[in-house]
């Protein structure tokens, strides 16, 4: 595992794993802007990262693209690389890392829970494990994903001259929320802000459940009463969000399980929608493994390094830099 | 418990008044016993001495691992909503009275409140863990004031808020005949007003540049704001009795004071540490506050007395109307009539123009006075902070530049970002702290400062970031005193973050010697 750096750099063969800068070759794990940036050379990813990446920055943000299905083995050198599904949003992968009989995993951002909108993660095993913890306090427990927006329906149905905004970051997020709602049979029109609308064209063309959705326009407020409507949290503080009609502010996201930060944020009803595992899926990926070096990235590192080293696991932070360490998507 | 703890929460995140009016008066519709608990919480006017913060840490530390708890707490920095996330169990569904849960409370014994406490909190769920500990500690903070309660109970029963107010202070739990009245099944509840606590009358801060030319020096009287605790003596031939700012009784905490006064009336001033009516400084004060109970050597170490403002009840007839060079006349004849060594009289200042006075208020008795106080002489007593009767001038505070040493997360609204600083001065080439300081800065300061922290940390101590010795503050502050107990040998009072010195580079801040020498600490 000494092959790889604290930045995720492979220097024998120049890869890097989710770069921030423009790189020669990049493995991206998922679509999301901390982790797919634009102008590499070529960009290895699942197909379906890349139309993400393509449809974010156009055709021509790489010069050269090569697809890897889930499982499929693509080598440079005597270096393995194989994607596993990560379960964090769709095309989101793990990627493994074989070189010399030692097998290093990098999670990028994954979730255990089960999600309708992508492939479910898969576990691997591996002697060196890179987990992400965005949530890596035992506080973050999150709760089951329907409870949550059951609580958006009785909102609803409840408040019957307002309604519902609902911040959600515009890949993956947003489309998991509308897929829930679908799963708790609210079958009515879901009301998108117009940054949404390419991300959700493109999950409904996989045959994603997100159902019947529509940009919003500038149709008269009273329109609006009773609708749901998906909108980035950027959108929620903005000048945009001021046509709707009494709008109560909610907020998808593993955050909201902690009440100050909603307040904060000024949500009025926070949803525990969390697209990365919790604390209990972290220690319990961790163990599964079987990995005996735990490196911890991405988020709130300190307790999960503490807690390993109490496994008697050889664990340190890997600070990436350009990340802030927390509130990151 | 379950319905009053969606109110809370609920509460918390609404930022509309109206709705959080709704909201309150959906809850207090409901006719049960509950309620009566409810309105007790909301105004704070129940609350477990036996449970502090201190060990509801205990409690949990036996629960969880010490690490992890201290890691939560910091990033989450309020206890209560640790300790509701963290505890190993989450019963959701099981439902409990409210009532009943309090009243078993009550009956834990002191000695057995570690098991029993600990299996009352796994036995609720999130929410309702996180509502009984913040009733437990006081202190609620979800953006509710009484006043607010009061509002809501009001209209929803269609009484005027002023109604409610006036019998306020008179009323107890389970406040039967508060409610009764709400709903006209009897008449407005009788109050003996002459044992009830008066809320007191406020100034607000003068501003220098425009209240100055505006108000007319001949109107106004001044004395000095004396650095003690704000008090309200009630003292008639039955019962004397000794009230906080608050309303709270604190009569048992000064017995000297309930044992001695004598007279009746309801006299407003300020409770100080003293001998011969000769303060001494607050230092000395805090060794008597807060205690229930208080032996015979502290009260000859540090004696108190009280030093009297105002007077609202004179030989059972209410002053409140009259104005306040009138009452002063009330007071005067109380002192007078019933001279003792616990109370004396705020001495008047006489000056005739504002200029004048500035030199009072800065100079002045030293350390034993924040400034002085400026009154309308035609002022009736009136309750709260109303505007243009009552001004305080507070002197101009101390001023050192410091150094941005260390950061740590603030609590409450301010979670998350890095708003608690620690400053400080040079000792040699090193830097030693002065200080600590969670306030004086604006909101897009914060911003800046919370990016520079996380940008430039060199140094982990747990929740502790030490940073790049670069930021300069100009720190104000009431008064240092000498202290052992800090690396530095100072202590301060009060400190605030006055502005950031962008301009100043960081040798020029002074060294800890010459920072003793300026301030006279020994």
């Amino acid at each position: 595992m000494d092959f790889i750096n604290h930045q995720l750099f492979i220097k024998d063969i120049n890869v890097h794993i989710d770069p921030i800068l423009p790189k020669k070759t990049a493995i991206i794990t998922h679509g999301h802007a901390d982790h797919a940036r634009f102008g590499h050379d070529h960009v290895i990813a699942t197909r379906q990262t890349i139309d993400i990446m393509k449809i974010r920055y156009g055709d021509k943000c790489a010069k050269k693209f090569t697809a890897l299905r889930y499982g499929e083995k693509y080598s440079i050198k005597n270096y393995d690389f194989t994607l596993y599904p990560a379960g964090h949003i769709l095309g989101s992968a793990q990627v493994l890392i074989e070189k010399n009989n030692h097998r290093l995993v990098i999670t990028g951002d994954y979730k255990v829970g089960k999600d309708e909108t992508c492939k479910n993660f898969k576990l691997v095993k591996c002697d060196t494990l890179i987990t992400e913890a965005t949530f890596g306090l035992p506080i973050f427990q999150h709760p089951d994903p329907k409870d949550e927006i059951q609580k958006l329906i009785q909102s609803v149905k409840i408040n019957i001259n307002n309604c519902h905004i609902i911040g959600a970051y515009a890949l993956g997020k947003a489309q998991r929320v509308m897929n829930l709602l679908r799963q708790q049979n609210y079958n009515k029109t879901i009301y998108i802000h117009g940054s949404l609308e390419k991300l959700c064209q493109y999950y409904s063309k996989e045959k994603i459940n997100i159902g019947k959705f529509e940009k919003v326009s500038s149709k008269d407020k009273s329109f609006y009463v009773g609708k749901i409507i998906i909108a980035p949290p950027s959108a929620l503080k903005d000048r945009w969000s001021r046509r709707f009609p009494n709008p109560i502010i909610c907020m998808a996201s593993g955050w909201m399980t902690v009440k100050q930060r909603a307040k904060q944020q000024g949500i009025e009803l926070p949803l525990v929608i969390s697209d990365h595992s919790d604390w209990n899926e972290l220690l319990d990926t961790i163990k599964k493994s079987k990995a005996k070096n735990i490196l911890i990235t991405h988020g709130l590192e300190d307790a999960l390094v503490y807690y390993c080293k109490k496994q008697n696991l050889v664990s340190k932070p890997l600070s990436i830099q350009g990340r802030s360490d927390e509130e990151i998507e | 418990m379950k319905k009053f703890s969606s109110l809370l929460h609920n509460l918390i995140l609404t930022p509309s008044r109206n709705t959080k009016i709704k909201l309150l008066q959906d809850y207090f519709k409901i006719l049960d016993i509950n309620r009566a608990y409810a309105l007790a919480i909301l105004s704070e006017q129940l609350s477990f001495q036996f449970i502090k913060a201190s060990k509801l840490r205990e409690l949990v530390y036996q629960q969880v691992d010490q690490h992890l708890f201290d890691y939560s707490y910091d990033y989450v920095g309020d206890l209560a909503e640790t300790i509701s996330l963290i505890w190993p169990t989450n019963k959701e569904g099981k439902s409990r009275n409210l009532s009943t849960l309090i009243e078993n409370i009550k009956k834990i014994k002191k000695s057995e409140i570690n098991t029993e406490f600990s299996k009352v909190l796994s036995e609720l769920s999130n929410k309702e863990r996180w509502t009984l500990i913040k009733i437990c500690t006081g202190g609620l903070r979800i953006g509710v004031s009484e006043r607010l309660v009061k509002t809501a109970l009001a209209d929803l029963y269609n009484k005027s808020v002023n109604e409610i107010e006036e019998i306020w202070h008179g009323l107890e739990f389970p406040y039967e005949n508060l409610f009764q009245w709400l709903k006209n099944e009897t008449s407005k509840p009788k109050i003996d007003f002459k044992k009830l606590f008066h809320p007191m009358m406020l100034a607000n801060p003068i501003d220098e540049e425009k209240d100055f030319k505006r108000l007319n020096a001949s109107e106004f009287q001044a004395e000095y704001k004396w650095d003690g605790i704000r008090v309200q003596l009630m003292v008639s031939s039955k019962s004397v009795s000794l009230y906080s700012r608050t309303g709270d009784n604190i009569s048992s905490t000064f017995p000297e004071i309930i044992e001695n006064t004598k007279g009746d009336a309801v006299i407003d001033g300020e409770l100080l540490v003293g001998r011969n009516f000769k303060p001494s400084s607050f230092n000395d004060l805090q060794q008597r506050l807060n205690r229930k109970k208080v032996s015979k050597d502290l009260q000859e170490k540090f004696p108190v007395f009280i030093r009297a403002y105002d007077i609202l009840f004179y030989n059972g007839k209410d002053l409140r109307k009259m104005f306040l060079y009138e009452r002063r006349k009330y007071l005067e004849k109380f002192e007078k009539e019933n001279k003792t060594n616990q109370i004396d009289l705020s001495s008047i200042i006489k000056f005739k123009t504002w200029e004048e006075l500035t030199k009072y208020k800065n100079n002045a008795h030293d350390d034993l006075n924040e400034g002085v106080m400026i009154k309308l002489k035609n002022s009736q007593y009136l309750p709260g902070r109303k505007k243009g009767y009552w001004y305080k001038w507070k002197k101009n505070p101390k001023l050192v530049d410091a150094i941005l040493m260390y950061a740590q997360r603030g609590h409450g609204k301010r979670s998350s970002y890095y708003s608690d600083f620690t400053f400080g001065v040079w000792k040699e080439n090193e830097l030693v702290p002065i200080g600590k300081a969670y306030s004086g800065y604006t909101d897009k300061e914060l911003l800046i400062l919370d990016k520079f922290i996380r940008n430039n940390t060199t140094n982990k101590f747990g929740p502790v970031r030490e940073v790049k010795k670069e930021i300069i503050f100009e720190v104000a502050f009431d008064d240092v005193f000498p202290s052992s107990r800090h690396k530095s040998g100072v202590a301060m009072r009060f400190p605030r973050i006055h502005r950031i010195r962008w301009d100043k580079p960081t040798n020029e801040v002074l060294s800890i010697e010459e920072f003793k020498k300026e301030f006279k600490i020994g």
